[in-house]
């Protein structure tokens, strides 16, 4: 990819990335710990990182926990994608006002600030890339992602471990970041207290110059590729992807889309934390003199009415018809829409939802291959 | 032009959701402007004669005389929109539905036979046409001003009927529920914007039963987090005991 030299640094670097980051006019959105969960959010400093925090994650069960040691990223992915940032949830798209000849028609302005994201794990490098066939190499670019995409740092930090609902080993997308990032850490925890770093880009290079670091020795790679590995071995879950897609689609009618709609809350979370998802609906509002009107686009889900409502009435009424649209969207059509799965394995979709309904285990019972019937 | 003439309409209630009217503070004047306040005994003793273009009636029928009125009203309203759980759903005072209610006045009034009223706690629309239901124990203001934007110029209110999990996850929060707080948000009608999640505490369902519920499962799931049959009872007998979903789901509960 280049012929940048991984090196090595301590918290001190780690602070001075940051520090750099942010007097290059990067906007720094990272880790933090709030309300017992581990959100993405602001970032001024590696003090605002969840140092010595882990995170347990089942079937709709999520609880931040202690570590033994002091790892900033000895977490895995929580509530928030981020997406929430480069297709924000809430977006004016503009505002007419009436005036003397007529009327005015204001677009928002896209933010002038760049983002740096701080610790995108290699699943979330695989979404951010999915979302950008979707908004950005189509015939139809979407200006208000490209503006925060573009010029978007992204450190990445590879997983030492994987959380109880992870399965990117079975989806090819981690856990080890290959590529789409500018750096790439890995947290070696031992003795010292260290961090890996990787080069992909030259301004990635160009930041780690300015701050100290060692070069990486051999015992330095290898402790980073046993941490990687270690994730690798303990994934919380496992799905075979490779069939998928003529799986689902020639079971359109299997009796286990019944069973899901039984349990199914029709909540439209498992769509709103999933970082591939991406459909929004469309507002218009005025005010009560009828001078003034907005256009909002907001996050929608496959699993409202709304979403599939046509003159006289929603297409997929039934919670088994929106779990079965989700799914194969997310894991068949997609394919045939836009080249890839729409599923990168980060697990979000089953921690965070309420009842634990988990896509691994739906799919393992269309194949007929049982198991639990993943009930909270 | 004439400016639209309004109407705020009480039955038996708590007057918040008609507060939430007052509680515009900013936006109060752009009210007074876009509308004429013709009939509002809460805000004004001034009153111009109906008929009303927009009528806002909060509360639910509890008394035969309040039926016939209920009548007259929308006679007089071109609109007419029920604000609050009381009036769309029957409010809290529905919870005599499932009793006896002479047995109460018995029990409360040193002269029942004094005491004229029904036995049961209804919703407006099952006496008379609604135009539009605005849920919520209380309402929430911003939904208020966007229901009377939007019959002041003809298109459809945004207020949608999806889960309180749709506005959590806008808003960011972590989900309670599945960091083991019981939370209603799932099986709730958005509106309220997940107050109570963002303060980390259970949705409570004040805005009623949300488009397709299914709170057979969440009820499982709220039973895992530690609530017992009677507390399933109850969680689902509040200020909107009066919808099915919920009435169904609380009768599948009990000590
Ligand atoms: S479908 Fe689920 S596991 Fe797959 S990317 Fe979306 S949230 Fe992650
Ligand atoms: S699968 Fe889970 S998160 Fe998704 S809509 Fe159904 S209950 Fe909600
Ligand atoms: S906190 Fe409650 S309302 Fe919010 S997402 Fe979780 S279950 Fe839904």
């Amino acid at each position: 990819m280049n012929d940048h030299a991984a090196a090595v640094i301590t918290h001190e670097g780690l602070g001075g990335l940051i520090a750099g980051l942010r007097a290059e006019g990067f906007r720094v959105i990272g880790p933090r710990l709030r309300d017992q969960a581990i959100v993405y959010d602001d970032i001024e400093s590696v003090a605002d990182l969840p140092a010595g925090w882990t995170d347990e994650q089942e079937g709709g069960h999520y609880r931040v926990r202690r570590r033994e040691d002091a790892a900033l990223f000895g977490y895995n992915v929580g509530p928030h994608a981020w997406k929430r940032f480069l297709h924000p949830p809430l977006l004016r798209l503009w505002r007419a006002e009436r005036s003397a000849d007529g009327m005015t028609v204001t677009a928002t302005s896209e933010p002038a600030e760049r983002y740096a994201f701080l610790a995108v794990r290699s699943c979330e490098l695989h979404a951010i890339a999915i979302q950008d066939r979707v908004f950005l190499q189509g015939p139809y670019v979407d200006p208000h992602y490209k503006a925060r995409r573009e010029g978007a740092f992204i450190v990445a930090v590879n997983c030492g471990q994987a959380g109880g609902t992870c399965f990117c080993t079975s989806m090819n997308t981690g856990p080890k970041a290959e590529e789409g990032f500018d750096l790439s850490l890995t947290e070696l925890l031992g003795d010292r207290h260290e961090f890996l770093v990787e080069v992909g880009s030259e301004r990635g290079a160009a930041l780690l110059a300015a701050v100290p670091h060692r070069p990486a020795e051999r015992q330095d790679a290898a402790q980073a590729a046993n941490a990687v590995a270690r994730a690798e071995g303990n994934m919380g879950r496992h799905m075979r992807s490779d069939d998928v897609r003529e799986l689902l689609l020639a079971n359109l009618e299997h009796p286990r889309w019944d069973d899901v709609a039984e349990r199914c809350l029709t909540c439209g979370n498992c769509t709103m934390v999933c970082p591939t998802c991406f459909c929004t609906a469309v507002e218009d509002e005025n005010d009560l003199a009828g001078n003034a009107a907005e256009r909002k686009r907001r996050w929608d889900s496959c699993f409202t009415m709304d979403f599939s409502y046509i003159h006289g009435g929603s297409v997929r009424s039934s919670g088994r018809s929106r779990y079965r649209q989700w799914m194969t969207h997310k894991l068949a059509n997609w394919v045939d829409q836009f080249g890839t799965s729409g599923c990168v394995g980060c697990g979000r979709c089953i921690t965070w939802c309420p009842v634990g309904i988990d896509i691994t285990e739906e799919v393992r019972a269309i194949r007929g291959e049982g198991g639990s019937d993943g009930r909270a | 032009m004439r400016k639209p003439k309004l109407a705020v309409w009480k039955f038996a209630s708590c007057d918040g959701c008609q507060l939430s009217l007052l509680d515009c503070e900013d936006e109060l004047l752009a009210v007074a402007g876009a509308v004429e306040i013709a009939y509002f005994p809460e805000a004004t003793r001034g009153v111009v004669r109906g008929p009303y273009d927009v009528s806002l009636v909060e509360g639910s029928v509890t008394t035969p005389h309040d039926a016939e009125r209920l009548h007259t009203v929308r006679r007089q309203s071109r609109t007419l929109i029920t604000i609050g759980a009381c009036a769309t759903a029957g409010g809290i005072q529905a919870l005599r539905n499932f009793k006896d209610v002479r047995e109460f006045t018995q029990a409360v009034y040193a002269r029942p036979d004094f005491i004229d009223t029904l036995a049961t706690s209804t919703p407006i629309k099952a006496h008379v046409n609604v135009d539009f239901e605005l849920h919520g124990c209380p309402i929430n203001k911003h939904q208020l001003l966007e229901v009377l934007a939007a019959f002041l110029n003809a298109r459809k209110p945004n207020t949608p009927s999806h889960s309180v999990c749709v506005e959590c996850k806008l808003r960011g929060t972590a989900c309670v529920l599945v960091r083991g707080i019981p939370c209603l948000g799932p099986v709730t009608h958005a509106g309220c914007g997940a107050i109570c999640p963002a303060y980390n505490r259970g949705c409570y369902g004040c805005f009623g039963p949300m488009e397709t519920p299914n709170a057979p499962s969440l009820s499982r799931k709220l039973a895992a987090c530690g609530m017992g049959e009677r507390d399933l009872q109850r969680v689902y007998s509040t200020f909107n005991v009066g919808e099915l979903p919920f009435r169904e789901e609380a009768a599948r509960h009990g000590s």
